[in-house]
């Protein structure tokens, strides 16, 4: 069996300077052009990414794994009614459409505190994957700290602001949006998280504070969620977000009691 | 009223103004549509390139698609507008324009000369009746050279800019891949690095890395930190090694304000970096980078089709007597692009346009992971635009950005255009790349020992 693994790579210490770097280099070569573990290598990468992109949020499953944990759910709707629609028309995935508005103007526990929406946004992969972990442990932190968890929204096909205008009809001091980051070629699984102090729709990005790259080898949920907790506390202290608010020194939060 | 009717068998399709029927002309795009400035269906974009084909070239001097006195970008396109290198083709109209450039008789200087007198919406308003051949043919008809440390754009010529990035830019892990696309034979545009961080104080420790790479080892190449034309003037201030000034620019004022510049700020930064005089063979020093759909995403596209506003930004670039300019075609995303078609069409109208209207492109060939589009969608944009002169491509290790989160064009790609199309790098680099035992004679790359002195280098180890 003859395979281009035979072709010569690179010399050792070229190929040493990869412990420098993610980036795709010594790689090696065919001629001039890639050899064929390396061409197949991207292709897998791209493929997860696209799978990722393309994957069907499941709202059902992920309200059965939060239940799970004792968290309540609520399903709603965007604007945009079909993955290419969501990708070529982002100002529909920034609103809800007519019969969630009613839906939650017909809640009983407005004004609320803080909202916690997941969607799956451009990586159902990373909402999946990290979603309800994330959740979890940021509804644990926030309990903790004497607040009041509206239960999780879940939204398909929503984009970072779509959190003004259900925080805004809830009334809610904060909210936080967890969806999918795009995927890159090396992490198809990405979840980002943005909250707002004062959601309502006039909130732009400069009002908001971001937490990325949460998955296993970045950021991990449980590490994200403490981070996020921490954002909420210092922004409800400040009565803002966004550039007003830092993330560097924020104030640790209360130590965990013993049980 | 309708300022221009087609009537069509069972349809009588209207036009209202100029801007109108252009965006109306234009191939499919979704960021057009996004805009809701796109033809409504396939008839009538035939229908509005058939009036387009008719209007005469004069018109677009005459009627300005934003006014004269609400945009410094129309102003600069007025004002330095030249009737005599306009005059051959000033009885023209779109059409007749199309068939003129596609004649025998328009060869490079002839082109070379028309430059001047070409307006930005003329030549988007050409491209729009264009098929892509012709897209291709007239691109590879003209032809723009230009220099600092190494000629870049002469006949048979290909360049690469090696884009070492970093999600944390750390110095070692660029350095490291500054050798390997070194030992790949690329760099001989640029080396350009995408900060992650636009702070003064991180722009100024890539720019001396970059210069220490590039003196250690005699590189005749030029080195580009791509931050903020703010940030680099203030570098600049603090003496440090700027080679080239980048900016992203754009085609109308309000988006150019949302990036942060303006003309005179451009000015500005021109002197100063040719002032420092740190060029050897040339002093091409502006390096602009643009891209459809920046003008829409900014708000600030005043009701003009998103490839006009582009062919717009590369009047702003002329004016600077850039290095290099590239489109960074397929990174803004599907709302704009949507697939593999719409970036290959938009990546050979904006190189054709750039070139018509004189500039030194480059294309970053390149998609993002929710486009329609994959690596073979890639590699047919590039040996289009291989066969259309292209200046220069990107070169990411194994095309995957990890800074940037886009897949672009790779050191590989180049070894692959340059063999099925003769193509070589700019000529002091080709002699540097030979006397490093990097290429042989034919351009061929060698194997790489592990005594060769870039993997040597103590910066990196």
């Amino acid at each position: 069996m003859t395979s281009s693994k035979h072709l010569p790579v690179a010399a050792p210490n070229w190929t040493d300077l990869r412990h420098l770097t993610d980036a795709r280099i010594a790689l090696g070569r065919a001629g001039g052009s890639l050899r064929t573990p390396t061409l197949l290598d991207f292709r897998l990468a791209h493929a997860r990414a696209r799978d990722a992109v393309h994957a069907e949020f499941d709202a059902a499953n992920l309200a059965a794994v939060l239940r799970e944990a004792n968290l309540e759910t609520l399903a709603l709707a965007s604007r945009a009614r079909s993955r290419a629609q969501f990708l070529l028309r982002p100002d529909l995935g920034r609103r809800l459409e007519a019969g969630a508005v009613e839906r939650l103007n017909s809640r009983t526990d407005r004004p609320a505190d803080i909202v916690i929406l997941l969607s799956d946004g451009l990586s159902a992969t990373a909402a999946h994957a990290h979603g309800p972990d994330t959740a979890i442990c940021l509804h644990r932190h926030l309990t903790r700290l004497g607040r009041t968890v509206f239960p999780v929204v879940l939204v398909p096909f929503g984009r970072v602001k779509l959190q003004d205008e259900v925080g805004e009809i809830l009334q809610a001091k904060q909210t936080v949006m967890l969806l999918g980051e795009r995927p890159g070629l090396g992490a198809p699984d990405s979840l980002g998280a943005y909250l707002t102090y004062g959601p309502e729709q006039r909130r732009n990005d400069a009002d908001r504070n971001c937490v990325s790259n949460i998955r296993a080898s970045g950021l991990p949920p449980e590490a994200a969620a403490e981070k996020l907790a921490q954002l909420l506390t210092e922004s409800l202290r400040l009565k803002t977000s966004g550039v007003q608010l830092k993330d560097t020194q924020l104030p640790p939060l209360p130590p965990v009691p013993r049980d | 009223m309708s300022r221009w009717t087609c009537p069509l068998e069972g349809r009588r399709h209207q036009f209202d103004s100029l801007a109108d029927l252009m965006a109306k002309a234009t191939p499919l795009r979704s960021g057009d549509q996004l805009a809701g400035l796109a033809a409504g269906d396939a008839e009538e974009r035939v229908a509005a390139q058939l009036c387009l084909a008719d209007v005469p070239l004069e018109l677009f001097i005459e009627e300005p698609l934003i006014p004269y006195e609400q945009d410094e970008v129309t102003r600069l396109i007025a004002d330095r507008h030249d009737r005599d290198a306009f005059a051959p083709v000033a009885h023209l109209s779109v059409g007749g324009f199309r068939d003129w450039l596609l004649a025998f008789s328009a060869q490079e200087e002839v082109l070379t000369g028309l430059a001047p007198g070409l307006t930005p919406e003329m030549v988007s308003a050409v491209s729009k009746i264009m098929s892509n051949q012709d897209l291709i043919l007239v691109a590879q008809k003209c032809r723009r050279e230009t220099a600092f440390r190494n000629t870049l754009g002469t006949a048979g010529c290909l360049a690469v800019r090696l884009q070492p990035n970093h999600p944390t830019d750390d110095p070692r892990a660029i350095a490291a891949s500054i050798v390997d696309g070194l030992l790949y034979g690329c760099g001989d545009a640029c080396i350009g690095i995408n900060p992650a961080t636009d702070s003064v104080d991180s722009t100024i420790e890539l720019l001396k890395l970059l210069d220490d790479v590039i003196r250690h080892y005699a590189i005749p190449t030029q080195s580009c930190v791509l931050s903020h034309v703010t940030t680099t003037l203030e570098a600049m201030e603090r003496e440090a090694p700027v080679d080239l000034v980048f900016q992203s620019v754009a085609g109308t004022e309000a988006a150019n304000s949302a990036f942060g510049i303006s003309l005179s700020l451009l000015r500005e930064a021109q002197a100063a970096a040719q002032s420092l005089s740190r060029g050897t063979v040339g002093n091409n020093v502006m390096y602009f980078e643009t891209g459809q759909g920046s003008a829409l995403s900014a708000d600030a596209h005043h009701g003009i089709d998103q490839q006009t506003c582009e062919a717009r930004a590369y009047a702003v670039a002329r004016e600077f007597d850039p290095l290099l300019v590239n489109t960074v075609v397929g990174f803004i995303g599907p709302e704009y692009l949507y697939d593999g078609k719409q970036i290959i069409r938009a990546g050979l109208e904006d190189h054709f346009c750039g070139k018509l209207l004189g500039l030194p492109m480059g294309v970053d060939v390149c998609y993002t992971n929710h486009a329609e589009a994959d690596q073979d969608d890639m590699d047919n944009l590039l040996t289009l635009l291989g066969v259309a002169g292209c200046n220069y491509f990107m070169g990411v290790p194994g095309a995957d950005d990890i800074m940037l989160g886009y897949q672009s064009t790779s050191f590989h790609d180049s070894h692959y255009l340059r063999q099925v199309l003769g193509l070589k790098p700019a000529p002091e680099f080709a002699a540097w790349l030979e006397g490093m035992n990097i290429t042989d004679t034919n351009g061929r790359l060698c194997e790489i020992g592990e005594n060769h002195p870039l993997l040597e280098a103590k910066s990196v180890s």
